[in-house]
């Protein structure tokens, strides 16, 4: 019979460690998943997921057995993401931006020969429009439309994620859509 | 007739809130919102385009077996990853350095004079590289309080284990620069050594008020200019430092 999430912790805390692999094997997709989500890098994404379950494994005497194991790991794997990110960010800010970063995107260039949705999503240019505008919210608006979008978690599982109030986590969803509404609207219409 | 709110339809979009038959019912009659609700669905519907690259099955076995060496031990994670392992590789090569110039330094003080000089290049090097490094891990862990959000309890283990793990070498670093009369860097270690310290004897999760008040010290202090201010400085002696220049102290 297969181990409920409560029954692995119950005996990971006890010292089992085959209980706490039960629970790796178990997460690692979904959060390999919101980790890609959160930093849109895959070797990021791994970091982030070995990170997560380390931080639990050290904090599992810490965990609330009432609540739920997976939202608990989404919280801290959400966390791991944003300390990446900020990482990330500031590295970038240090460093002047090669001829060839700074050149522009030679594919944006060629002439636009009136693309069908199929054709823009095939050029990849939706995907970097998406990418460009999650990169460009806050830690709190990025997360919580992940959450939200992606993962399929309600909103007060959310705010319970991320430590604020559902209405928080709400108004940060509501700003994240609107930001890709503006970015994305005149791509999708033009098609 | 009121319309729907960009709110309400978004609500709806993702099934929360309980007004949803409500919702359906004023879109199977409202021209204006059914095109705008149609808008929004478009939208959200391409951002779902973006592709996740997919795991095997046995991807959970392969994270498992990354992670099993370190289940036991107390390695950091966190710091590594956020500081990269070349980081971890010159910082442990510095420090072996550094032990072994200052060893050299004390016992063989009576060495040939070129040797002397050369050494002493060697290992202003090394001690700015060692010290600017510090400052760039130093800065990172303030500025991750500075930045971390105000309304919400902050897990805080990670960036007090890493506090705790400045705070001797920043001892050390202080120390150092005192005795080379290094008066600058001296002077900024002094500074940063107390709130490193108060940052290592923080509780595991920090409240939003114990974070304010983390913060404002730091700010109110204006340690976290100082440590930028210097580490660019440091860096920039580094440089100069390479064999071909002059010597200056640390």
């Amino acid at each position: 019979m297969e181990l409920t999430d409560s029954v692995a912790v119950a005996q990971a805390r006890a010292g089992d460690s085959g209980a706490f692999r039960i629970l790796v094997e178990r997460h690692s997709r979904n959060l390999f998943r919101l980790a890609y989500r959160m930093t849109g890098h895959q070797e990021d994404a791994e970091d982030v997921v070995q990170e997560t379950f380390l931080r639990a494994y050290r904090q599992l005497a810490k965990f609330d057995e009432r609540a739920s194991f997976g939202t608990w790991l989404y919280r801290i794997a959400a966390n791991c993401s944003l300390d990446l990110i900020r990482v990330r960010k500031r590295r970038s800010e240090h460093q002047e931006p090669t001829p060839e970063e700074g050149a522009p995107d030679p594919i944006r260039l060629l002439p636009d020969a009136a693309p069908t949705p199929d054709r823009l999503a095939l050029s990849g240019e939706v995907e970097r429009k998406v990418a460009d505008v999650l990169n460009s919210l806050s830690e709190m608006e990025r997360t919580a439309f992940v959450l939200r979008h992606y993962e399929g978690m309600c909103i007060d599982d959310i705010g319970r994620t991320l430590g604020v109030q559902p209405n928080a986590a709400k108004h940060s969803i509501f700003r994240a859509v609107q930001k890709l509404r503006r970015a994305l609207e005149p791509l999708v219409t033009a098609s | 007739m009121r319309h729907l709110s960009e709110e309400q339809l978004v609500l709806y979009y993702y099934g929360e809130g309980d007004g949803s038959p409500a919702v359906r019912a004023h879109l199977d009659s409202c021209e204006e919102c059914r095109t705008e609700y149609a808008g929004l669905q478009r939208v959200l519907n391409v951002v779902d385009s973006a592709p996740v690259p997919e795991r095997g099955a046995d991807y959970g076995a392969q994270v498992w077996n990354r992670l099993q060496p370190s289940l036991g031990g107390r390695r950091r994670w966190t710091f590594s990853i956020l500081w990269p392992a070349r980081h971890w590789a010159a910082a442990a090569v510095a420090t072996t350095l550094i032990v072994a110039a200052f060893l050299a330094g004390r016992y063989y003080p009576k060495a040939e004079p070129p040797k002397t000089a050369n050494a002493g290049q060697v290992r202003e090097r090394i001690l700015l590289v060692a010290v600017g490094d510090h400052l760039e891990r130093s800065q990172m862990v303030l500025v991750e309080l500075v930045n971390a959000h105000p309304d919400q309890a902050l897990d805080f283990t990670s960036e007090r284990e890493r506090a705790g793990d400045l705070v001797a070498a920043n001892r050390l670093y202080r120390q150092t620069a005192a005795h080379t009369g290094d008066k600058r860097v001296a002077s900024v270690l002094d500074d940063l050594e107390p709130v490193l310290l108060e940052i290592a004897h923080a509780p595991d999760r920090l409240t939003p008020e114990d974070l304010e008040k983390l913060r404002q010290r730091i700010e109110g202090d204006g340690i976290l200019f100082k440590v930028r201010v210097a580490g660019t400085s440091v860096r920039s002696r580094e440089q100069k430092a390479l064999p071909s220049a002059g010597q200056k102290t640390l």
